[in-house]
């Protein structure tokens, strides 16, 4: 009984929520553009469904494409950064540097360079640079992670530098992989949206052109309509992205 | 008597932050036998396994070792297995590290590991095996490679009493095969004096050695060891030494 109750709070919450901003804006007419009822956003959701997921599947593949570049990049730089100290302090300042940037204080500058035929490109290096740390950073603490007693085992039996890497710092990596990767992912579809936002043209039609499109006609029922739709988006992606996690974990540890 | 295998001789380590960790200390180690160091904790014992094993460099003193690389295992007070391979892989690694055939590897691993009473746990991951098992495939790791010199740093300490009796009888029934020198660092007096034939006893640290003490009787132990005048003589005797040698230093 309980577990019912606890699976059903949530949703009776929002059920609730609902109904008061629905008889909110029956009771009080304010007008649709101002506020939408909820009812108004469901038929918005209801007759855009096919290109509200094909915008979202834009939004999508294109956090996707730069999340795989990210982690190509990340974890080549953690390498080397791993291998030499020299290189740690090199980078290490430059990847801060990277991290605080607001991603959207240098979208005028990248859409500029990926020229105006190409605000995909743009968006795809934007999201690019947000997915890059979370990987790196936990790429680099990874490789340092392994079991200092097992390092003098491999110093006792003499290996090699990349016996060492291949077989001691990159397994025991795998877990800050795991989890690096995961919060990427999240901020890859973040990077995605707020750089949609700065390329504002409809170069590349995803969830935040659409909110941005339906904004300058004043439809706001599209617009939240469109909130919702990356709001699931990002619930799903964050519930596939822990379930993959806890897989691949199990995997690592073999339990 | 045969030259020894590993010699320390007047070493002292110094680290930067901590001052003095140890010395001057100097013990030489024959072949085939076994030694016990005993010590309060923060004495350097393991410093001094370290400086055998040839992981870590004295700041004076020298370090005579007629084992080659190779040649000398250690156990560390965990497990230390890797929580991504099997039981076998991870007896395996010694050998394929020195670049033994992976096939040729896994099968002596799957020996080692029957000797240690693991066969059939060879596909098991870490995780799956319980704390005594996870020893005993630490174990079959260290032996994997035949060693000339066996160095365990307390490696019985997080396990419960009666796990731990049978583990120093299997290190013992172990060491008869193939007689390696073992050098093993405890600070139970009880276990030091069941297992070594010699317990040299340190003082708190920066540790020097207090004292030698022999055990005699029969190794592998025989049923009933504890209860000889032997072994309480002993006992007492690394008792005794222990508590002179932390007021020495006081």
């Amino acid at each position: 009984m309980n577990r019912v109750l606890d699976i059903l709070a949530p949703f009776a919450l929002i059920a609730l929520l609902l109904a008061g901003w629905e008889i909110a804006c029956k009771v009080t007419g304010v007008p649709a553009y101002f506020l939408p009822a909820p009812s108004d956003v469901a038929r918005a959701l209801a007759t855009d469904t096919m290109s509200l997921l094909q915008a979202a599947w834009n939004t999508l593949s294109v956090a996707l494409i730069s999340l795989i570049i990210a982690s190509v990049v990340a974890q080549g730089i953690a390498l080397l950064v791993g291998l030499s100290p020299l290189m740690d302090r090199a980078v290490r300042p430059l990847a801060s540097v990277l991290q605080v940037t607001p991603v959207v204080a240098i979208a005028p500058l990248v859409l500029i360079w990926a020229g105006i035929d190409h605000p995909e490109r743009a968006i795809i290096a934007l999201a690019v640079l947000v997915a890059f740390f979370p990987i790196f950073s936990g790429a680099v603490t990874g490789l340092k992670a392994a079991d200092p007693d097992l390092e003098r085992l491999f110093d006792l039996y003499g290996a090699s530098r990349l016996q060492r890497v291949l077989r001691l710092r990159l397994p025991s990596a795998v877990p800050f992989l795991l989890e690096g990767h995961k919060v990427a992912a999240g901020l890859a579809v973040i990077g995605a949206v707020v750089a949609e936002f700065g390329a504002g043209s409809g170069g590349v039609r995803g969830l935040a052109w659409r909110i941005l499109d339906a904004g300058n006609k004043l439809q706001t029922a599209r617009m939240i309509a469109a909130l919702v739709v990356l709001g699931l988006m990002g619930v799903v992606l964050h519930a596939l992205l822990e379930r993959a996690e806890r897989i691949g974990l199990a995997w690592w540890r073999g339990r | 008597m045969a030259a020894p295998v590993v010699a320390l001789e007047a070493v002292e380590v110094d680290y930067a932050k901590r001052g003095r960790a140890l010395g001057p200390f100097s013990l030489s180690i024959a072949p085939g036998e076994i030694v016990a160091l005993v010590g309060p904790s923060g004495c350097g014992k393991s410093t001094a396994l370290r400086l055998l094993a040839g992981l870590e460099q004295p700041t004076r003193g020298t370090v005579t070792r007629t084992v080659g690389q190779g040649e000398t295992s250690v156990v560390f007070q965990a497990p230390t297995l890797a929580p991504w391979m099997t039981a076998v892989a991870n007896v395996a690694l010694p050998l394929e590290l020195s670049g033994t055939a992976k096939k040729a590897a896994r099968d002596r691993a799957a020996q080692a590991l029957a000797r240690v009473g693991l066969a059939g746990a060879e596909e098991a991951r870490p995780a799956q095996l319980s704390g005594g098992m996870a020893m005993r495939a630490s174990l079959a790791r260290a032996l994997v490679t035949e060693p000339r010199l066996l160095l365990l740093d307390e490696p019985f300490a997080a396990l419960d009493e009666i796990t731990r009796r049978s583990l120093a009888d299997d290190v013992l029934k172990l060491w008869r095969e193939t007689r390696p020198a073992i050098v093993f660092v405890t600070h139970n007096v009880e276990e030091a004096a069941y297992m070594a034939a010699r317990v040299a006893v340190m003082t708190r640290g920066p540790g020097r050695i207090a004292g030698d003490i022999a055990v005699g009787g029969h190794l592998p132990r025989l049923i009933g060891f504890r209860a000889t005048p032997e072994f309480r003589e002993a006992a007492e005797a690394v008792s005794d030494l222990l508590l002179k040698g932390s007021e020495m230093a006081a």
